[in-house]
């Protein structure tokens, strides 16, 4: 019976089917699809010879799900978060990679130990690292006067104007607590007790009056760019292309940024599966992670590659200080627990959509 | 001539026949039936796309609702222990051998995060207890019930049992508990989730009083406009229908992002306002991110269905007999009570219904401008989709549908379904 749903789904994600030699990747599409292009595909098809072809999607993760239980699998490599990447690896829908498969970084560390700890998954390995932080528009403060700790954006008094805040529990509530005197070390042992949530919705109800929620990635720049909000939380990706492409006054504060990171995974019965393991191979080595790295402001997770990231893509400024892997952006940082939402997104989710209705 | 029989003169028991001698009713049957199948033909293209690509996809999503074999399929063994005990037995050594060889195949097979995810939508933070013993199937030994204790103490916990007991059977019913707010509680009884988490039933009735608030707001903003394209000549008409479609034609991103531009606090409206002296800098209002948003967004983007129907209507309407009111001496006010009114209602009904129906089920438009109390329970079906629960969305949407259906049949109770004009 399920069958015929998948099967309907996967009919809306046709894909024109590929020579055998070609490598179908579905990524995200837009300025981060366009840096795998450049920085991965390009090269690796001038190397190669073998074609690569990139789909994109909202979330690949719906997709591949909908292709792989309609045993019409069409693509070989999907772009994923690690959340979806550990979600469809436990249920069996994408394949195991054996990190040994991947080459020594560039300075000769061994793969295992140039990763960042815990971004290699079983089934995933990683190509970039992105946080959520909290961007500014430093025209409204004075020189260097801007917020400096997480506490600062939940502080209304001292730093007076509206906060975009995303209308998820995920990252929100991490940052309530922190802004409320966690260490981030301990901030998801707190999460996990009823006290600490209930501290951390706490905390969100002292600038709920003052926050303007947002769904879409895009939304946080444009808020910032019509003066809605003063400062936001958002995408550090997004404020670096509203700041540099576009030129406004936008800077991100680090303290307390929360890191996630993306990757690249099989799905069970891709059609070119020694290919799709070639390419990953070739994406996840310390040069072509920093290549990419210049296109857009997402960390490489290789440690050697922090030293071979070069300039932002056409221009003569050092990537490095954009990136949420740079040492001095990492001093008060988390990494988003795969575990503790795996557990409490669908709780939290129904609590926090209860707090956001309730007046 | 006289062979010629004439109908008057034939005996009443002879049936009528054709030109061909077979009865006159079996060939108009014959015909009928020709003619039926021929345009049966005609619209099986149109039936079967609906049906592949509408009726199927549909019942298997509300299938769904009631059905989730995660756990069942993955847990065999264990789910026969829960059927030769009842519930609230405290479980045994046996029970905890039969959950160790369900987990060691689960290991095998990778399914352990499957079932896992299952347990979690009846009981939180079950997931990674499922997968973390999953791992460690094969350090399982007897005594089980220890080796499971030594794995995480969480295996004492009788409401653990009691998610796994309503999960063990494919077909459920947990999912239309939760989207109606409530739980089972450890001795599998039913009771209310804490005050802090209910948001169904909230966000049903909000749904449901918004998009009846919209389409009353719609009604009272259509009616005039409809009235005047159908009273003025064709060519004035024509021109002002064009401004009524204009937005329909527009994408809806587009109407809602301008809307977004207009309603911001420093935006057109808020900026005009300042300039005019209405309200201070400092006193900006806020349109957009709330409900108020919501129902200014919805209401423009739904107006054309309202306005659409009722014109179709009121065109038709002769201006004859609000003049013969007039003249037998009705006021302006009775001719448009009783004369004018009555004779829209099919468009009202029409336009009302196309509205609200069109307003219970809008996603796109309260994401995006509703902030924080402007959501509707589109924006939680999404939320469940997005996590991948589709069991939960199916449900939420089959009470939505119920709900539609009720007022549908409420409607047809009170107004009558036959009195309905489309256009």
């Amino acid at each position: 019976m399920k069958k015929i749903l998948t099967l309907s789904t996967a009919l809306g994600a046709l894909a024109l089917p590929a020579a055998a030699d070609d490598i179908t990747v579905m990524g995200w599409g837009g300025a981060y699809a366009n840096s795998h292009i450049e920085a991965y595909f390009k090269p690796f098809e001038a190397a190669t010879g073998n074609k690569v072809i990139s789909v994109d999607s909202d979330n690949p993760a719906t997709p591949l799900k909908a292709q792989v239980e309609a045993n019409n699998v069409t693509m070989d490599i999907a772009v994923l978060e690690i959340a979806d990447a550990v979600r469809l690896c436990d249920e069996g829908l994408i394949i195991p990679i054996d990190p040994a498969i991947l080459p020594a970084g560039a300075d000769g560390t061994a793969a295992a130990d140039d990763f960042l700890p815990g971004t290699v998954t079983e089934c995933m390995i990683p190509t970039d690292i992105f946080a959520t932080v909290i961007g500014y528009d430093a025209s409204k403060f004075a020189e260097g006067e801007g917020p400096k700790t997480m506490a600062d954006f939940f502080d209304t008094t001292k730093f007076p104007g509206k906060r975009g805040v995303r209308k998820s529990p995920k990252v929100t509530l991490e940052m309530a607590l922190m802004a409320d005197g966690v260490p981030a070390s301990e901030v998801y042992a707190t999460l996990s007790t009823p006290e600490g949530v209930d501290r951390a919705f706490a905390k969100l109800d002292t600038i709920k009056k003052d926050s303007v929620f947002w769904e879409a990635g895009a939304q946080p720049p444009q808020l910032l760019a019509d003066g809605e909000v003063v400062m936001t939380i958002a995408y550090n990706g997004r404020i670096f292309n509203a700041a540099h492409q576009e030129g406004k006054p936008f800077e991100i504060m680090w303290d307390g940024q929360v890191y996630d990171w993306e990757g690249m995974v099989v799905p069970k019965g891709a059609p070119n599966e020694a290919g799709a393991l070639e390419l990953i191979k070739f994406a996840t080595s310390s040069e072509a992670s920093a290549k990419a790295a210049e296109f857009i402001s997402y960390g490489p997770p290789r440690k050697s590659a922090a030293a071979l990231v070069g300039n932002i893509q056409g221009s003569d400024q050092p990537m490095l200080p954009n990136l949420p892997t740079a040492p001095d952006n990492m001093t008060n940082a988390l990494a988003s627990s795969l575990e503790f939402w795996a557990d409490r997104d669908t709780e939290l989710g129904e609590r926090f959509n209860a707090w956001l209705a309730a007046n | 001539m006289t062979s010629v029989p004439q109908p008057s003169a034939a005996p009443a028991a002879a049936a009528l026949t054709t030109s061909d001698g077979r009865p006159l009713k079996a060939a108009l049957a014959a015909a009928g039936a020709r003619a039926r199948r021929r345009a049966f033909l005609l619209v099986l293209p149109l039936l079967a796309f609906v049906v592949i690509t509408f009726v199927i996809p549909i019942g298997q999503m509300l299938y769904q609702s009631v059905y989730h074999p995660g756990f069942a399929n993955n847990a065999p063994a264990i789910a026969a222990w829960f059927d030769a005990n009842p519930t609230g037995t405290e479980p045994d050594e046996a029970a905890y051998a039969a959950l160790a060889e369900d987990f060691r195949q689960m290991q095998a097979n990778k399914t352990a995060g499957e079932a896992g995810t299952r347990i979690n939508y009846t009981l939180p933070e079950t997931r990674s207890l499922i997968t973390k013993t999953a791992r460690a199937a094969q350090s399982l030994a007897p005594p089980y019930k220890e080796a499971f204790l030594a794995v995480d103490a969480k295996w004492a916990d009788p409401g653990v049992w009691q998610a796994m007991r309503s999960s063990a059977s494919a077909y459920t019913s947990d999912f239309y508990l939760a989207a109606l707010d409530f739980e089972r509680a450890p001795d599998g009884s039913i009771k209310r989730v804490e005050e802090k988490k209910r948001v169904y039933v909230t966000l049903f009735v909000k749904t449901f009083l918004l998009s009846l608030m919209i389409t009353a707001i719609c009604l009272l903003l259509a009616f005039p406009i409809a009235h005047l394209l159908a009273t003025l000549p064709m060519a004035k008409a024509n021109l002002l229908m064009i401004l009524v479609l204009l937005p329909f034609w527009t994408s809806l991103l587009v109407r809602t992002t301008s809307w977004i531009v207009l309603l911001q606090e420093q935006g057109v409206v808020n900026s005009l306002l300042v300039y005019l002296g209405a309200v201070g800098d400092d006193g900006r209002l806020r349109l957009i991110y709330n409900q108020t948003g919501t129902i200014i967004v919805m209401t423009h983007i739904l107006l054309p269905f309202m306005v659409l129907p009722l014109y179709s209507v009121m065109r038709v309407i002769p201006p004859s007999y609000a003049r013969a009111a007039r003249s037998l001496g009705a006021t302006s006010w009775t001719t448009f009570r009783r004369i004018y009114l009555p004779q829209t209602l099919p468009g009202i009904g029409a336009g009302a219904l196309l509205v609200f129906i069109l307003a219970v089920g809008y996603y796109i438009t309260p994401a995006l401008v509703g902030g924080a109390d402007g959501q509707l329970i589109s924006n939680l079906i999404d939320f469940h989709m997005d996590k991948s629960n589709w069991s939960m969305a199916a449900a939420l949407s089959a009470m939505l549908l119920v709900g539609v259906l009720l007022l549908y049949w409420l409607y047809d109770r009170l107004i009558g379904i036959d009195n309905l004009k489309l256009g």
